[in-house]
């Protein structure tokens, strides 16, 4: 297996009216566990159902209930953990995040602030080929989602959804390692990349299972390394958070302004206030939710309805003996064995679908050819109908076997195309339809010669020009092909057509 | 037969096997002794169709032989409890007219055992009060008066719905919870027996939450035989309350033998407290008297922590307590103040929590929030947090020296008069806990039994502090204790 490399990415440098600035910023994401029911409910996870159709007596904080944690949310936040290279903490806890809210029943969300579950890890956020960013990751905790307020739906009332309340959420918490807008839309795409994997998050961020709180801070030249020297948080700018961004694009757009904003700030001699902060997708700008004094006093205490969370190192061990192949292991392995480019081997593994069928293709197959035909043919296909590779019309078999018919030299590469497109849009088993449909390469010489020697025999005045210069041989070539529909072996043709002509 | 609402739990258990009576006539003696006694105020809902169909349905399973433990015998359920179907508000305006769709573990595993329902008992509002002022119904009052006159006196708090059914026979039994005394202190103060039992050993699932790292249920009954009887149908391991035990429930009746010759019993030398009335101090002397002519032996201990237990639980206690409470928002169920136009949901939290609590539920709620504050919580909540493992630890010190239980008293005085704490500082009050808190935060078994009358005819009871888990033991020296002291007495009917 290849054993990549990096260099670290420069980064990103804004230049103020007076200065050139750096920035620096860590991200909270809060990633939905993939289970059936929720943390500490049966209730099921479904996106989608009735409102208040997923609500057990827990979940709606009807007295006397009480909290039992669902046993498989703890397997996929260790999973997770390991995911990340990250310590397991045998022992941890749940305590109570007090505030008021009316999507917050119980007046609680049940986090855990003191004890969390995962340690620290890391994520390798790869910028470019040789290019990637270390992003150390501080903890990972298990904490309830909360339902939805829902203000629209009548002028006088406000409703609630309490479907998603109590739902299992991962807050993966990363250091402030993360050096500009496009790093952190890479981190975080990474991030989704490894849970899609792990198969812990479905990383959906339309339906919000993925969702980023961002603190950006802006800095001088020099002043971070500082930071990274003796780790005092007082060499880096006061940060603000920009709460719950679903999207990519709204990450980079939100921090580039953000930076902005603070460096005029700071360059008209004024002070960066520490805030939480809503970017707003329209105006394309940050603005203040609530400042440091506004701030809730959330009053975490332990919760008294939960023991701590003991597990043992053998069902860590367990887990770990289970784990999947994860994208950087995966992408190493197509360059070394497939001999697959950096970029090949990077757009197959982006997604754990697209590793998986690109796999069923090249199993037993030559792999480079396999992953020529998903990118370029496949990919291509898919694009002009708007399909995506999971409601693919091909699948990885057909693919696989259209293949083999190429590599047992039952057709040319040309007509290996036309069979693709009719497989795309009929489907069928190729293999079939290249019988059925006389689609079958000649590799019989004695055809192939007896097509040869009357394309020479009609075109005297060609051969005459092709025996000065060579290179017009390839027009016979065409002849041939044109006058066996396309069947006859190229190679074949080639061989004969250059010895026909004595070239 | 005496007056059938008067048997003891194993008296009625027993008639009934013979046939010399049927669940039916029990329940309706006791029914009838609960419409003579609104006076009392003890029961706030009551339930004669589903009591009568539910001995009906017992008579029938004892004709079959098929007679569980509490088959056919009436009890009452604190309104902490959530009986399905059946009113169940806390003593609280904010729970006005709650129906819960389902019953909690207790009162369920009592129903499987066969018991009948006969209501639901007063007591103090979220279970926070010593005296059953707090409630929303108006407080319970104790079926004793002093010999000489008629002031109505406390059952006690906060399962003082209980206290006063039982002890002025409307059942036969009752439950209770208790948080820091609040089963104890009111069967010492109607002269019954209470036992609160290890923490984690009856479920909390169902159960209005107070403050949930020292809320246990637990019966209140006339006598010891029937606390180990009814102890036995309440306690089970449940899944739904991770804090529950997984030990099994021992056979807590066939404990008793009243035999507790080689026993040590500890005197902590703490609970002498400054003021103690001397009648309280001479009983606790007697008490102490009475296990050692059974046969065991009387030490002195000393559990040095204990002046701290009271202020630690005044920590604990409303600091759970506060974010326990904040479910109580007018969102979902129960209360919701009436808005004025442009009202939003502070408003609608605000005016709805003002109106649904009471005056103590809100004095809780704020301190609790205040302990649990940025920059206080080193000082209040996690300092008694650290007091809590001391108390612990002390008790812990004591029973690894060979000590089985430790007698003590059950509370500071004998009942006192309604209303005559109203004006005292909210501190006062708290110091009717000084003798219970300190189980509470060890998670230990305590249990009060009736031991005497003061001097004005009321009632006095001991305490009998357990190791953990051990309450079959417990329960039978509590026996000891009993038979030695012999109390029959009985209040006078003037309800």
């Amino acid at each position: 297996m290849l054993d990549l490399t990096y260099e670290p990415p420069k980064p990103k440098v804004i230049a103020g009216a007076k200065h050139d600035w750096e920035l620096v910023i860590g991200m909270e994401i809060h990633a939905q566990v993939s289970s059936r029911a929720k943390l500490f409910s049966g209730a099921s996870t479904e996106f989608g159902a009735e409102p208040n159709s997923n609500v057990a007596f827990v979940d709606a904080a009807m007295p006397g209930m009480l909290p039992v944690i669902n046993e498989f949310c703890v397997e996929q936040a260790v999973r997770t953990g390991l995911g990340l290279k990250a310590e397991i903490n045998l022992v941890s806890a749940f305590d109570r995040k007090n505030y008021f809210y009316p999507d917050l029943p119980q007046g609680y969300q049940i986090s855990q602030l003191y004890h969390p579950i995962v340690g620290e890890g890391e994520v390798l956020v790869e910028m470019g080929p040789g290019v990637a960013r270390l992003v150390r990751i501080e903890r990972i905790h298990l904490e309830q989602d909360a339902g939805k307020s829902i203000h629209d739906m009548d002028p006088n009332m406000s409703f609630v959804d309490f479907n998603r309340t109590g739902v299992a959420l991962m807050e993966i918490v990363s250091r402030p390692d993360i050096r500009g807008p496009e790093e952190a839309a890479a981190y975080v795409t990474k991030l989704r990349q490894i849970l899609r994997y792990l198969g812990t998050c479905d990383g959906n961020m339309q339906n919000g299972n993925l969702r980023a709180d961002v603190n950006v801070s802006v800095c001088r030249v020099g002043q971070y390394e500082k930071y990274q020297e003796t780790q005092d948080f007082s060499h880096l700018g006061t940060r603000c958070e920009i709460k719950n961004m679903n999207s990519m694009r709204f990450i980079q757009q939100a921090i580039e302004y953000e930076a902005r904003r603070q460096i005029a700030i700071v360059e008209a001699g004024g002070k960066v206030e520490q805030e939480t902060r809503l970017y707003d997708p329209d105006k394309g700008e940050t603005r203040s939710m609530r400042s440091k004094e506004e701030a809730h006093d959330y009053r975490y205490f332990p919760d008294p309805d939960l023991l701590p969370l003991e597990i043992e190192q053998a069902w860590v061990d367990g887990i770990a003996a289970s784990m999947p192949e994860l994208p950087d292991a995966r992408k190493a392995r197509y360059m070394a064995d497939y001999g697959l480019t950096d970029y090949d081997a990077n757009v197959l593994t982006a997604e754990v679908d697209t590793a998986a069928y690109f796999e069923a293709v090249a199993q037993g197959r030559d792999g480079k050819m396999a992953a020529n035909w998903v990118l370029n043919e496949l990919f291509g296909r898919l694009k002009k109908d708007n399909h995506e590779l999971s409601d693919s019309p091909m699948s990885a078999a057909q693919l696989g076997t259209i293949l083999d018919l190429i590599a047992k030299g039952d057709i040319s590469g040309k007509i290996a195309k036309d069979l693709f497109e009719i497989v795309f849009t009929e489907g069928g088993d190729p293999a079939e339809i290249v019988e059925s449909r006389g689609m079958k390469q000649v590799t019989d010489t004695g055809a192939i010669e007896t097509a040869v020697d009357e394309v020479i025999a009609a075109n005297p005045a060609q051969v005459e020009k092709a025996k000065a210069n060579p290179k017009l041989a390839g027009w016979f070539v065409g002849q041939v092909m044109k006058a066996t529909g396309g069947k006859a072996n190229p190679a074949a043709v080639n061989e004969i057509v250059a010895r026909k002509l004595g070239l | 037969m005496s007056a059938l609402n008067t048997l003891t739990l194993a008296a009625a258990r027993d008639a009934l096997r013979k046939g010399e009576t049927t669940s039916v006539e029990l329940t309706e003696a006791c029914l009838k002794a609960i419409e003579g006694a609104d006076a009392l105020n003890a029961f706030v809902h009551k339930t004669p169709e589903i009591a009568l169909e539910r001995a009906r349905a017992a008579d029938a399973r004892i004709a079959q032989g098929d007679a569980p433990a509490m088959c056919g015998l009436p009890i009452g359920i604190k309104d902490l409890f959530c009986t399905k179907g059946v009113p169940s508000q806390a003593a609280s305006n904010i729970l006005k007219g709650f129906l819960p769709e389902y019953e909690s573990t207790v009162s369920q595993n009592l129903l499987d055992a066969g018991a009948v329902m006969l209501g639901k008992l007063n007591m103090d509002e979220f279970a926070m009060g010593s005296s059953n002022e707090t409630s929303a119904y108006g407080n319970a009052v104790n079926p004793w008066r002093r010999g000489n006159d008629d002031t109505a006196l406390t059952p006690g708090g906060s399962s003082g719905g209980s206290a006063s059914a039982v002890a002025a026979d409307l059942c036969l039994a009752a439950t209770g919870t208790d948080t820091g005394g609040s089963i104890r202190q009111p069967a010492a103060f109607v002269g019954i027996t209470g036992i609160k039992p290890t923490y984690g050993r009856c479920s909390r699932w169902g159960i209005v939450a107070f403050a949930s790292s020292l809320d246990q249920a637990g019966p209140m009954t006339k006598d010891v035989r029937d606390a180990a009887i009814m102890l036995e149908a309440m306690c089970s391991s449940d899944p739904k309350d991770s804090t529950s035990t997984d030990l099994p429930v021992p056979n807590f009746e066939a404990m008793l033998t009243g035999d507790i010759r080689g026993k040590t019993i500890g005197i902590p030398k703490e609970y002498r407290m400054d003021g103690m009335p001397d009648e309280i101090e001479a009983l606790w002397t007697r008490g102490a008297e009475m296990l050692k002519d059974a046969g065991a032996k009387i030490v002195d201990i000393s559990l040095p922590h204990t002046k701290y237990a009271l202020p630690a639980y005044y920590v604990i206690a409303p600091a759970e307590a506060s974010s326990n409470l904040a479910r109580y928002d007018g969102v979902r169920y129960g209360h919701r103040a009436k808005l004025a136009q442009g009202d939003g949901i502070t408003e609608m939290y605000e005016k709805t929590r003002a109106e649904g609590f009471g005056k103590e539920v809100q004095r809780r709620v704020m301190v609790g929030t205040y302990v649990l504050s940025a920059g206080f919580y080193d000082a209040y909540y996690n300092r008694a947090r650290k007091v809590r493992t001391l108390i612990k630890k002390d008790f812990e010190d004591v029973f690894a020296q060979g000590v089985d239980a430790i007698l003590t008293p059950a509370t500071p005085s004998a009942a006192f008069g309604l209303g005559e704490m109203q004006d005292a500082d909210p501190v006062q009050m708290y110091l009717n806990d000084v003798f219970t808190v300190t189980v509470n935060l060890a998670g230990l078994p305590g249990i009060a039994v009736p031991a005497g009358l003061d001097r004005q005819g009321l009632p006095l009871g001991l305490q009998l502090i357990g190791r953990p888990w051990e309450e079959g033991d417990l329960l039978n020296t509590a026996l000891a204790l009993e038979s030695a002291a012999g109390f029959v007495a009985k209040p006078a009917k003037w309800w």
